[in-house]
């Protein structure tokens, strides 16, 4: 049996959410699964190419975080993004179209799976080289303190959530974007979701100090060790965090700890993680354990959590459905989108 | 009109444009409390504030792609590398983020951030300290790429690069911030992608920006006294290039010269005569001649810098020959 690090710890009564709060916290979280699910299908069916980078597994981190900020903050992902886009309120029709490289995808087909962007749902992206997309989520947060302290925007108290993995934090722009976070009070949540993995590299073997959480306090900022596999705990520290950032007390680390069921992406025949250490992970399901929760608290029933499966059943069809039969982009458009007055 | 700094017409560009458009920021090393490398922005941080003009860390990748992130929400900065060469470390947020993100989104986000600062061959400056970034850059899709070459052009220039929707990358030349010139009292801009005619003539086209502008007319001087009449171009914009400026000439003297900073290996003149073959190759009476920088990192050694690149002396034995048909 491997020695997995303990998780921290978290007493679930402790966090009230009211029935409404955790269906729509639990429909994100099976949005999420189905969603990927139909991804793996379609890959192996060939009508999904490129790398793809599926989420299973880290559920809760993105649910727990994105459901504890406002529809206005904003959200910056890695590779892995189709369920911070989906969590943001991208639809799973823009997000599937997207897959599909179709015009009516979120990213009108430009992007495909590595870069989902939305505009309208403060959706940042998207990006494909590790560590890039935290320097430009620190912008948006510089923007947001901007607005409020140099403009005068009194309203601007947006937040931004900048979502990477345990291999990035060995990256540079990791610590750098610490250090202006901090020096700086940016409203930002730096949320790892450490899965013990960077592709086949496994992240004691990376990193000189494997507990992440402990990177903050060099910066002066607080850092909380998460059990990721527990919606309720990441959402409980979501919570304390948005308050701090959105209260003008600057950033905080969390880091969560996680596990992805499926190979690196697609195309990873996954031979090189342990079976125990999977099924270790496995039987943490943040899905099934939320589940639980939702029944003992008596917050739903059996049929209220079906009758939600069978909608995200419905929606990830509908995606499907609306993706196939979506247009691909008009060869004409071809150098649309260079420039800001195309 | 009052005699002008070029590192000050840059200074006003950047002070008229805070003063109208609140979005509008600068940040990089060394530009607030101590006013930037080249004074750029002198007395900025007093009249803007910390924020406004917000000293960074050394971090370029990091504060080139805050910038990016503040530019795709609202903001318009300006970043400063406090030499150009140290964008490299920025590479990967200028060429994946500022060039392609806009394309990559489909559209979702504009970012309208402009990149600039001193670069090329100063004065015994080391390799590293000498380069001339605009080569590597210009294949970046979706990047503009502008040279400044006066005190008049740099500041309706950088005026105008602030007000576009598009990343700007805005070469400066360590040399240049000295040149004095009279600077018309009202407000003007400058078109970003609009060579400028710097001596109309009928030979021979010469094609040059930034600091080689001025080698160029010190070899024109005594081209002048020798009876030729070259045409001077100042390309000022890198990308895209004015080939519409570029084709007038040379429909007027079928023959090119390009004089460039930039190393001769994937250069700017590279792409030009690339591109002129494929469109006024038949105006054209010889090759288009290029006269670029040594391919080796500039030496420290004086002597062998000169030797690096290109001398008025060389430029004007390049005209005489091409004029007597030897070239
Ligand atoms: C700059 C850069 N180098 C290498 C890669 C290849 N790569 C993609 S994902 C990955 C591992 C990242 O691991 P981690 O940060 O833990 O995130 P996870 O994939 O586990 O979510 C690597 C090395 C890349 N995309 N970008
Ligand atoms: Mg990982």
């Amino acid at each position: 049996m491997v020695q997995e690090r303990p998780l921290p710890t978290f007493q679930a009564s402790e966090s009230q959410v009211t029935r409404d709060e955790g269906h729509l916290i639990y429909e994100d979280m099976v949005l999420g699964r189905y969603f990927e699910d139909k991804c793996a299908e379609l890959y192996q069916r060939g009508k999904v190419k490129g790398f793809v980078h599926l989420y299973n597994g880290q559920e809760a981190v993105c649910s727990g975080v994105v459901k504890a900020m406002r529809a206005d903050d904003y959200v910056c992902s890695t590779y892995r993004d189709h369920v911070h886009a989906l969590s943001a309120g991208v639809s799973a029709r823009a997000v599937m179209a997207e897959l599909f490289g179709k015009e009516t995808g979120c990213s009108k087909g430009r992007g495909g799976s590595m870069h989902m962007f939305s505009k309208e749902h403060n959706m940042l992206g998207g990006f494909a080289f590790i560590g890039e997309g935290i320097p430009v989520a620190l912008g948006a947060a510089f923007q947001t303190r901007y607005r409020h302290d140099a403009m005068g925007d009194t309203s601007a108290d947006q937040v931004t959530a900048a979502f990477f993995g345990d291999g990035t934090t060995n990256n540079g722009q990791f610590f750098e974007c610490l250090n202006m976070a901090a020096l700086w009070k940016l409203p930002i949540l730096f949320v790892v979701e450490n899965n013990k993995w960077a592709i086949g590299m496994a992240h004691e073997r990376a990193s000189s100090q494997a507990e992440i959480y402990k990177k903050a306090s060099v910066f002066g900022m607080p850092g909380y060790e998460v059990d990721g596999m527990n919606v309720l705990a990441v959402r409980e520290a979501a919570k304390t965090a948005v308050e701090r950032a959105r209260a003008g007390e600057g950033p905080t680390l969390l880091e969560c700890l996680t596990y992805r069921y499926r190979g690196h992406s697609v195309a990873d025949p996954d031979e090189l993680r342990p079976v125990d250490e999977k099924k270790f992970w496995r039987d943490r399901d943040p899905i099934k354990r939320f589940e639980a929760y939702l029944l003992e608290q008596d917050l739903s029933t059996a049929a209220d959590l079906k009758a939600i499966r069978d909608k995200i059943t419905d929606v990830v069809e509908d995606a499907l459905t609306f993706a196939e039969e979506s247009p691909d982009p008009n060869p004409a458009d071809l150098y649309k989108y260079i420039f800001a007055e195309d | 009109m009052a005699q002008t700094f070029l590192f000050d017409a840059l200074r006003e560009a950047i002070d008229e444009e805070m003063a109208r458009d609140q979005t509008v920021m600068v940040m990089g090393e060394d530009v607030g409390q101590y006013g930037g490398s080249y004074k750029v922005t002198k007395d900025l941080y007093e009249k803007y504030g910390e924020l406004r003009v917000l000293d960074t860390p050394i971090a370029e990748n990091s504060f080139t792609g805050m910038g990016i992130g503040a530019a795709m929400t609202g903001l318009r900065p300006i970043i400063e590398g406090m030499n150009m060469g140290f964008l490299l470390l920025a590479f990967n947020q200028i060429s994946n983020n500022a060039g392609m993100l806009r394309y990559t989104s489909g559209g979702n986000f504009k970012i309208p951030v402009v990149i600039r600062g001193p670069g090329g061959v100063g004065s015994q400056l080391g390799a590293e300290h000498s380069q001339r970034l605009e080569a590597y850059f210009q294949a970046v899709p979706g990047l503009k790429i502008v040279a400044c070459s006066t005190p008049r052009n740099a500041k309706g220039l950088l005026k105008a690069a602030i007000r576009d929707d598009n990343p700007v990358l805005f070469f400066e030349h360590v040399l240049l911030y000295f040149n004095k010139e009279d600077l018309p009292d009202d407000e003007y801009i400058l078109p970003l992608d609009k060579a400028e005619m710097v001596r109309p003539g009928k030979d021979v086209t010469i094609l040059t920006y930034s600091r080689m502008r001025y080698h160029v007319m010190k070899a024109v001087e005594s081209l002048e006294q020798k009876g030729y009449d070259p045409e001077v171009i100042d390309l000022i914009s890198l990308k895209p290039i004015d080939y519409e400026t570029i084709g007038e000439s040379i429909r007027k003297t079928h023959r090119v010269i390009i004089v460039e900073e930039c190393m001769r290996t994937g250069g700017i003149a590279a792409e030009i005569i690339a591109s002129i073959n494929d469109r006024f190759f038949d105006e054209l009476d010889g090759p288009v001649i290029r006269m670029s920088s040594q391919d080796i990192p500039t030496p420290y050694n004086k002597g062998l810098e000169d030797l690096t690149i290109v001398q008025p002396a060389q430029i004007e034995e390049a005209v005489e020959k091409i004029m007597q048909g030897r070239l």
